[in-house]
């Protein structure tokens, strides 16, 4: 065992880990933050995205050491401390962007990392950022449009379902 | 996976030694290795993550050529080869945008993978392999399928590009895996034409020789209207025939000439 550490969410963690273990179970198991899903395992659905340095990684596929010392961002520090929801978040519910939401703290990690760079996107450059992150639901068009919506575009052109 | 040491040297002379260890394995971005290392494909004894070695960072013009760090990430490249676009543009396709930020080039080219982007970037450019113990041209550094000339616990700690006139890559994705379905890079400069196809080929990248010569006289995509590769040797599997990917070599190569002149 060896011991990491890492902020999270603002938050100095740390905990003893095995070589092999993964960021996504150092979140979940040893912290409870078990808002980082695990869909697929094998970095294709991108269920478990997380912010390591501002950049999105999948965390099934980043080994805890890894991320030694690093500023960690997870969903569970997306909404503010009272529970308001952020810009995105707001938009996701507002335009029914999820539906069993398993793939939604993804897709909303995801949207974070987009918006950063890139704060107006068009409709294809959305889609296209979200090639990495699969939902099973809702056909993709009500995330699109809630991520127009977050990002303060007009969301009207979008394909409605 | 099964259990396994870790280490995050801080130089490649560190790193180097820790290979040495019985078992021992090179970590790059890890995106191709932990889900090899999750099938218990794999059983090193010890990773060691090359993730820490800030001599393999960094981007640089050196005598006309551009070095990248092995350990530089795909995004990481997408952003900073601005002197190369045709790379860059590779490098920005790899992938979705979380591969991108871990998937290291010196990983890419150190794995071969048959279907891989960066082999047809760095045979296509004619680049050297720089190591840990020498440098490697790229025309005798890869060696077929997931084979390439690194002896155990080699390292690539860096990529020569030479910069062509004008360059391109034409992907054809295999949209669920996001890999190349077939991929042709194309450079042409001031002494001759290189063109590289990847995903093709039961050798793994490859030089399409009679392409080069044709396009070395006139560097248009009519020029190599009439040629074709044999389907002999092409991967067939469910997502595309022997000759299905024989037939997109031509086409790939075309666009990328057309797209490059
Ligand atoms: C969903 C998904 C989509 C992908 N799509 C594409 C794509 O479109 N095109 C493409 O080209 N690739 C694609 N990849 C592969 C990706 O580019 C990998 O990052 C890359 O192949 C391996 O690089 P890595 O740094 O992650 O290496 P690792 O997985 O860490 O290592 C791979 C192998 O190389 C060795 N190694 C690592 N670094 C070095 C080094 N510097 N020197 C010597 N040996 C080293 C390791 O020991 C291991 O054997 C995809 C991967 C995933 C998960
Ligand atoms: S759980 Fe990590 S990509 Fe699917
Ligand atoms: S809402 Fe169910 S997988 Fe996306």
């Amino acid at each position: 065992m060896t011991k990491v550490s890492m902020t999270v969410n603002g938050t100095p963690m740390s905990g003893d880990v095995e070589g092999r273990t993964l960021l996504v179970s150092f979140l979940r198991d040893q912290q409870g933050l078990t808002g980082t899903h695990v869909g697929c395992d094998t970095s294709q659905c991108g269920a478990c995205v997380v912010h390591v340095d501002g950049k999105a990684v999948k965390a099934c596929t980043m080994l805890a050491l890894e991320a030694e010392g690093a500023e960690v961002a997870t969903i569970e520090g997306q909404a503010a401390a009272d529970g308001t929801l952020n810009a995105i978040q707001a938009a996701f519910q507002e335009h029914h962007g999820l539906q069993c939401g398993f793939c939604t703290p993804g897709m909303v990690m995801s949207a974070a990392a987009l918006l950063k760079d890139n704060p107006k996107p068009s409709e294809g450059e959305i889609r296209h950022y979200l090639e990495g992150n699969l939902c099973r639901c809702t056909g993709y068009h009500n995330i699109v449009k809630a991520i127009m919506a977050a990002s303060g575009q007009d969301v009207s052109a979008i394909a409605a379902e | 996976m099964y259990e396994f040491e870790f280490a995050r040297p801080a130089s490649v002379a560190e790193a180097v030694k820790a290979l040495s260890e019985e078992d021992a394995q090179a970590l790059g971005g890890g995106q191709t290795l932990i889900p090899t290392l999750k099938q218990r494909l794999a059983m090193p004894s010890t990773l060691v993550s090359l993730s820490g070695i800030d001599e393999m960072k960094g981007i640089h013009s050196e005598g006309g050529q551009l070095v990248i760090g092995g350990a530089m990430t795909h995004a990481d490249v997408a952003e900073g080869a601005e002197a190369y676009p045709a790379l860059a543009a590779l490098a920005g396709q790899i992938g979705d945008p979380a591969v991108r930020n871990r998937g290291t080039l010196g990983g890419s080219i150190a794995n071969n993978d048959p279907a891989a982007c960066y082999p047809a970037a760095v045979l296509g450019s004619g680049a050297t392999i720089v190591t840990s113990a020498r440098e490697i041209a790229a025309d005798d550094y890869f060696q077929g399928m997931f084979t390439t000339a690194l002896e155990e616990g080699e390292i690539v700690t860096a990529v020569k590009f030479p910069q062509p006139e004008v360059a391109n890559y034409q992907k054809f994705l295999q949209p669920a895996s996001r890999f190349a379905l077939v991929g042709v890079f194309v450079a042409r400069f001031a002494d001759g034409v290189r063109v590289a196809v990847t995903g093709a080929s039961e050798e793994g990248v490859f030089r399409w020789g009679a392409a080069e010569a044709a396009l070395a006289t006139d560097f248009s995509a009519d020029a190599i209207s009439g040629l074709t590769v044999e389907a002999d040797g092409m991967i067939g599997d469910i997502h595309g025939t022997k000759a299905y990917r024989a037939h997109l070599v031509g086409v790939m190569t075309k666009r990328a000439v057309a797209a490059a002149s």
